[in-house]
């Protein structure tokens, strides 16, 4: 009964998305086969591709959407992302209702071995991609994922040598009161929040782009500590 | 074919939220119905990403060798998705831990015995 219901209801859904698809052209490629993708004012993702590298100094288009012109959506998110691991830890880290789990099983030698080679190098990958954001794919966001992944492994393999939660959340405060700062001291000298008030410097430069290295820079440890603290109290390693 | 070829990755990503739907309406335990919901924020992830989709087209990066905006695909899209799949993580997570919490108070994770949750 239950699954005939659903399918029903997947069938109707389905339908809507095949009628309401089929009407119009959707997306880029459609605009791009009548033309319309040339003009700026239809396209603004095209208007950022022209004029980004001018205005932000940064090479990657992404980027400079992501932190310069709608940076203020990218701190909305990372509010998200830390309520979100508010959540988990108000959910898990209570004394009560938790007994011990037994001993937890030791891992092999190859994983021990492993994690303990490889963390520093996922480390080091991470911050390459969090510095080199603005210059290549990568960016705050990744490379917080790329450290999150290295957490995981450390608990899988060395759970001793965990990071402690207290540092996590004072490298998740201090990033977030960067990102915050950096935006409020643009407000103050040129009157918008977020605005790029460093020089731009040379293009392809590691030093260029004004505040986005800052700021994805930022962004990364924020995001790096937040999952990472996830990881952590889903791994049981709360207290 | 040439359909085909034009909507391959549209219809990825409807197949990918109805068949997530399908999954968060008919299973009854409650990390599958987690699985899911993955599923169709995959689903969402990918149609973004393909709205913005040019053939043939290049990342929105600039560097020595590609110095023209000529034939980059839309950055916005991928703007959205790139925080969006971060964020998944995260309610994933979040997901995972009110599963936690529902087993260690009723003991299993099978919706259809878990009291109030019956439909």
């Amino acid at each position: 009964m239950r699954t005939v219901v659903s399918l029903m209801l997947i069938a109707i859904v389905a339908a809507g998305i095949i009628v309401s698809l089929s009407q119009a052209p959707v997306g880029a490629e459609a605009a791009r086969q009548e033309g319309r993708l040339k003009q700026d004012d239809v396209n603004f993702g095209r208007y950022y591709n022209n004029r980004a590298l001018e205005e932000t100094g940064a090479a990657n288009v992404v980027a400079s959407v992501v932190v310069s012109y709608r940076g203020l959506d990218t701190l909305g998110e990372v509010a998200v992302l830390f309520i979100a691991a508010l959540g988990v830890a108000t959910l898990l880290r209570t004394k009560q209702e938790r007994k011990p789990k037994g001993e937890v099983e030791q891992a092999s030698l190859i994983v021990f071995t492993g994690c303990r080679f490889l963390f520093p190098l996922i480390l080091l990958f991470a911050a390459y991609i969090f510095a080199h954001g603005h210059l290549t794919p990568g960016g705050g966001f990744q490379g917080g994922a790329v450290t999150a992944s290295g957490f995981v492994l450390i608990y899988l393999g060395c759970r001793g040598r965990a990071v402690g939660a207290k540092q996590l959340s004072a490298t998740e405060s201090l990033s977030g009161l960067v990102f915050v700062i950096t935006g409020l001291v643009g407000l103050a000298l040129g009157g918008s929040f977020l605005l790029n008030f460093l020089p731009r410097g040379t293009t392809y430069a590691l030093f260029s782009a004004g505040v986005i290295p800052i700021i994805y820079i930022a962004i990364g440890l924020k995001v790096s500590s937040e999952l990472g603290g996830i990881v952590g109290t889903l791994a049981g390693e709360g207290e | 074919m040439s359909f085909l070829e034009n909507y391959i990755h549209y219809l990825g990503s409807f197949g990918l939220i109805l068949i997530g739907l399908y999954v968060v309406l008919v299973k009854s335990n409650l990390v599958k119905v987690i699985i899911g919901i993955n599923l169709i924020d995959t689903g969402v992830n990918l149609f973004l990403i393909s709205v913005g989709y040019i053939r043939m087209g290049t990342a929105p990066i600039f560097s020595r060798a590609t110095t023209t905006a000529e034939g980059m695909v839309d950055p916005v899209p991928q703007a959205l998705v790139l925080t969006a799949i971060v964020i998944g993580v995260s309610v994933l997570g979040l997901a995972l831990s009110v599963a936690i919490r529902l087993y260690g108070h009723y003991g299993t994770l099978d919706l259809r015995k878990i009291r109030d949750l019956k439909w």
